[in-house]
Formats: C-alpha cells, structure tokens, sequence
C-alpha cells in the first residue's frame, strides 16, 4: 500500500464534511497521514478516526498565506515517504500544494473528481463539457500531488468509510513561520452562513437578477431543503447577496444533486458553475432564457409567485 | 525620482472562446486554432494600468507576456491596444502540450528574460508579476504559486485591490473564510481576480498607437531553455465529450407552478 499525505490548511474542532471526504478518498489509496496548518489547542482528537497514521504540524499554527506550510508539507512527505498529497481545491490549499510540486519537482492534477488505485484521476474539464482522465509519467520516486474538488462521495458513503478510531499521534516538525515577504496587517472573517457550505452543499438553491432585492423568499426555500444559497453575478455585484454567494467561473463550482435558478439568465460563466448538477430546475419569466436549454425542469414564470408556493407546498407536505 | 523604477510583468494568455464550443482533439489536448486573450486576464492588465497611471514619482513600465502557439500573438497585440508598453511571445514547438509544472518552468524562464532585457532611465527596476485567477480553459490556478517558487518571490494570490507603498504593495485578497489586507515585497507574484477592477475597452486612437509599441517573439533557446526542460509531468489518458445536457420538461405558470416544481422533486426522489 502506498502512503497518502493529506493536507488541511486548518483543523478546527471537528472535521468538515469536505475533510472527512478527503480522508475516505485518501483511504482508499493506502496508508493515510495527515499535515494541518493552522490548528488550536492539540490538532489530533478531531482525527480520531481508525487506520489514521502520523498528524504533523508546526510548533506553532500556520494561519494561510504563510508559506511555511510548504515547508511543513516538505518535511512531512519526508518522514511519511508520501507517494501521494492531497488537498482540496481551495485557493490556499492549491497554492501550497502548488509549491510543493515544484519543490518535489513532480506533477500536480488540479480539481480532481475521482482517483483509482493506479492513480488515474478523473476530472471534469472545459465547464462540464468533457471527463478526462490523465496520470503522471511514472518515474521512480515521483510523488503525485493532486487536489479534489468536494462533493464526489455521497455523505452516507463517507460516514460508512469512516470508523472512529484511536487519538492518532501527533509529530510536531521544526517548523517556524517565514519572516518578511507577505505581512498580514488586517484579517477580516467573512460572515459564514448557517446554511450548508455551497461547495458541498447537496441540494442550492440560486437567485439572479430577477430576484429584485430580496432574498428572504429564497434563504426561505434553502431552509427548506437543506439547502446552501447561491447567487449570480449579477446579485453578488449589486450587493443583494455576500460574493462568497457567488456560483459560477469566477466564484464556486457547485455539484449538487438538485439546483435551483431563479431570476438566473443561464450566462455561459454561471453555467460553468452549475451545470454538473444532478437536476437543474429553472424559474425564468422569459421563455427564450438560456438557463432552459439545461434545464431538467423548468418554469416559464415569475419566481415572486412560484417560490412562495412552493414553500408552502413543501410545508403542507411535511404536515 | 525618489523611488526605483517598477516594472509590471502582466501574463496574457490565449485561449479558446468560451462563449464558443470548446474541444479536445485526437491528441488529448485543448483545440487552439482559434483564441481570444482570456478574459480573466483583463483584470490583471486593467491593475498593471491603474498602478501605472497612480505612481506619480516613480517610472512603472507594464509589459505583456504570452506563452502560447503562433496565434496567441493576438493577445499580446490586444494588450497592447488595451495600453501595455511593449510585449513579448513565447512560442515553441515543445510547448504544445505543456502541463502546469512545464507551463510555469517556461514563464519562469521567459519572466526572467523579460526583466533582464527591460532598460529604465531611473536605475534597477522591482519587478512584479501579475497573472489572472485562473485560465480560462484549465482553471487551475496553480501557475502563480508555481512560478513564485521558481522565481523566488513572494506570493499573493485572488487579488481583490492593490496600491503602491514606496517599498512595497498593499494587497487585498480574499481567502476562503476570510478577507486578508497583505503588504507584500517585491519581486511578487500576484493573481488578480474579477472582483479588482473593470477592465477598459482600446479605443481608436490606442488601437493605432499600438501598431508602434515593440512586440518581441521568443522561442524556446531564445530564454536558454531546451526542449528537455519543458516536457511535462502529467499526460492526458483519455477525453470524453459528455453529452450536452438537454432540455426537460418545460412549463408555462398557470397559477400552480410551484406545486407542479414539489411534485417533480417528489417523483425525482429529490425532497
Ligand atoms: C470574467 C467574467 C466572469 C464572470 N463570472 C460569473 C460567475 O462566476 N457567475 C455568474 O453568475 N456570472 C458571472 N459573470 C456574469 C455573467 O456573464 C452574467 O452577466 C450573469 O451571470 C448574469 O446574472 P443574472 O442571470 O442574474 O442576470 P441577467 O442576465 O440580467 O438575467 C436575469 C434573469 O432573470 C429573469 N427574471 C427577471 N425578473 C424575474 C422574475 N420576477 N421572475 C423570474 N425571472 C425573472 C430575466 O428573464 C433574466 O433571464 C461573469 C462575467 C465575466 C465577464
Ligand atoms: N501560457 C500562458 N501564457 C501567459 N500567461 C499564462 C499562461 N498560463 C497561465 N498564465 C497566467 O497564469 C494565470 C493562472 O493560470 P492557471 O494557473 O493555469 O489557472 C492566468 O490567468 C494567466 O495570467
């Protein structure tokens, strides 16, 4: 069995669903070891989980951008003999594990959606418009370094591959944060919604332009569903609706089982953010919409009648 | 002047339109005869320009960089109607093909050659890269914090602003849980997303100014790099175009389109 190093850029007090699908991913490839940059306290109970190998990390926490969790990572796949890193594909985890393979001079595989025992990844490429499947030149020692968009095991697949386990052993490396370079003089906390995290989210529920404003009747329908909320352009530039809200090229990639688009044109940008939905279902007042080419459902009318109604449908519904 | 000169290496790159139908060919790799200059790298442009046009003591040169087959000329001919000082091409056979880790061994090399071939009035020139957040057709984003490495420069990536200080830049980017105020010192690296600024339009008058601006073409053993050195890491197995998604079930709201939308979910197994 290979060993398989898997990098957190943070470690809270348990593991996000995105975590705990990293690490059934990385199970399934071998022997599972873990890097953490930044953490509080002790990083290693919320990894009690079984076959768990060593938990790195530094003397002191490693809060992105610091790039000493290069350093970290080097010295990590050192001691574990890593033939394979993973990561999600977060901006800060991508630039870490980005400058890993230089260091490692070795290849990376970005937004990986699934990676089998040869270690052949799958990936979805061109907005959802082609699956490629591509691997390193084999070379003795060549690690390989890949990140993994989130969302490609079920939850009640993950929970069944997950076991909990043993407190693992923590190994704290020589690690110091690097001096000069990039100064951090403000960090401001995004507002983190209630709601499901978008990226992972299982079902989201999104409001363009058409939504006028007000995006109470929608953050109504999310919760319904168990729904994450998202947002064209569109909504996020006018300021209705935080920019993290943002799905499509330059925001997130979402992959549920079920989308929904209300008052969304359908712009070639945010469908390349949406369009490996399992089921889209559309809420458009113009029939010439866009969105409806893509559509598995879709309502030619207007959303301030049909979400309301459904809201109600939904809750007449569960009595 | 006070401060020494600042020259801004903006990386253009030119890929297939988005807005058109985009394709794999035989070989496994993106169809390039046709491009436009990425879109995302409008932004990193529009920034090169207003940190130009802001320095009021301080000589800044922007200059476009692309890597890319013969036609990708046309987003450095762009850049320059956008308002790029000079520009340069990297093109080699060798490079077709080329995965992230050849990509940034290139750009590396060829982010060199520009810095050493750019002459300044004032003195030693800084320099700083700025890229786009992503390519538009490969999405990674990987390439800024490669070629940070491999210039041994700082980093900062998913720009949102940016300004001068006299010893160095002040950064805003946005981290996934949080938004980050940074001063980073030169050299650099930054990647500038579509949330920094609205990139202009070339108006006549630039479009004409442009077709004097210098344009230099490279190849490979132009930049001391052989073919060897860029042969990339990662190769592409197999390509599958997956079938256009297709329309479902349209329907027009006769005053029970919400109920109609729960009772497909309901028959979809989705609720
Ligand atoms: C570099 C770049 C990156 C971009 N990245 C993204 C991205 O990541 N994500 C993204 O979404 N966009 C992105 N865009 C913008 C994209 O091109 C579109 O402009 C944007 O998606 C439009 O948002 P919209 O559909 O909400 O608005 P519009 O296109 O204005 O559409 C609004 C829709 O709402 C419908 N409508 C209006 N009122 C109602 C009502 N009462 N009931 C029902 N329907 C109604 C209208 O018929 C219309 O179809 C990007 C653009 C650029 C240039
Ligand atoms: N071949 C290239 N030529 C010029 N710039 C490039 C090239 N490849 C990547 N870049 C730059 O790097 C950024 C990020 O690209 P990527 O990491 O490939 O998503 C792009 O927005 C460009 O600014």
């Amino acid at each position: 069995m290979s060993n398989v190093l898997v990098f957190f850029d943070e470690l809270g007090d348990a593991l996000s669903p995105a975590q705990r699908e990293l690490i059934a991913q990385a199970q399934s490839l071998g022997d599972v070891h873990v890097a953490v940059g930044a953490y509080q306290g002790d990083p290693t109970p919320a990894l009690a989980i079984s076959d768990i190998g060593e938990v790195y990390f530094a003397e002191s926490s490693l809060p992105a951008p610091e790039v000493a969790v290069v350093d970290l990572l080097e010295t990590a796949v050192a001691e574990c003999g890593a033939e394979v890193i993973l990561g999600s594909s977060t901006a800060d985890i991508t630039d870490a594990l980005a400058r890993l393979a230089v260091r490692l001079d070795t290849g990376i595989i970005c937004g990986v959606g699934a990676l089998n025992g040869e270690l052949v990844a799958t990936k979805s490429e061109l907005a959802g418009s082609y699956t490629t499947m591509s691997q390193l030149i084999p070379a003795p020692g060549r690690p390989l370094v890949a990140t993994f968009k989130p969302n490609n095991l079920d939850p009640q697949r993950v929970d069944a591959l997950l076991h909990a386990g043993d407190q693992p052993d923590g190994t704290v490396l020589p690690v110091r944060p690097s001096v000069g370079g990039v100064e951090i003089l403000e960090r401001t906390a995004l507002s983190v919604s209630a709601r499901p995290a978008l990226a992972e989210a299982r079902v989201v529920v999104a409001g363009g332009r058409g939504v006028e404003g007000d995006f109470t009747a929608l953050e109504e329908l999310a919760d319904e569903l168990g729904a994450g909320l998202g947002a064209s352009r569109a909504a996020t530039d006018a300021g209705w609706i935080e920019h993290a809200a943002q799905v499509g090229q330059t925001g997130v990639t979402v992959s549920p089982q079920l989308y929904i688009s209300a008052g969304i044109s359908g712009a070639i940008q945010q469908r390349a953010g949406m369009q490996t939905a399992g089921t889209i279902v559309a809420i458009n007042k113009d029939e010439d919409a866009p969105v409806f080419e893509i559509a598995d459902f879709g309502v030619v009318g207007d959303l301030h009648d049909v979400i309301p109604q459904m809201i109600e449908e939904l809750r007449r519904r569960r009595g | 002047m006070v401060n020494a000169p600042l020259h801004i290496i903006t990386l253009v790159k030119w890929v297939p339109d988005a807005q058109l139908e985009r394709r794999y060919d035989a070989e496994g790799r993106i169809d390039r005869s046709e491009g436009v200059l990425s879109e995302l790298d409008e932004y990193p442009l529009e920034a090169a320009l207003q940190l130009r046009e802001a320095a009021q003591d301080r000589e800044v040169r922007v200059t476009a960089l692309t890597m890319g087959p013969a036609g990708s000329s046309t987003a450095v001919k762009k850049a320059l109607q956008i308002g790029a000082d000079d520009a340069y091409q990297l093109t080699d056979e060798a490079l077709i093909g080329a995965d992230i880790w050849a990509s940034s061994v290139a750009l590396k090399a060829a982010v060199e050659a520009v810095a050493g071939a750019g002459e300044f009035d004032s003195g030693e020139p800084e320099y700083l890269v700025l890229t786009g957040m992503a390519s538009e057709e490969g999405e990674s984003g990987a390439i800024p914090a490669q070629l940070a490495e491999r210039l041994g420069a700082h980093v900062v990536t998913y720009a949102t602003s940016l300004e001068l200080a006299p010893d160095r830049l002040l950064v805003t980017r946005s981290g996934g849980t949080e938004s980050q105020k940074v001063a980073v010192r030169m050299p650099a690296v930054v990647s500038v997303t579509d949330q920094a600024n609205d990139p202009r339009y070339p108006n006549f008058k630039a479009i004409m100014a442009a077709k004097k601006k210098p344009l230099t073409r490279w190849n490979l053993a132009d930049i001391g790099l052989r073919p060897e050195e860029v042969t990339a890491k990662v190769r592409v197995l197999t390509t599958t175009a997956r079938p256009p998604r297709t329309a479902g079930e349209i329907i027009i709201d006769e005053g029970d389109a919400g109920l109609k939308v729960v009772e497909f979910l309901a028959k979809e197994r989705l609720l």
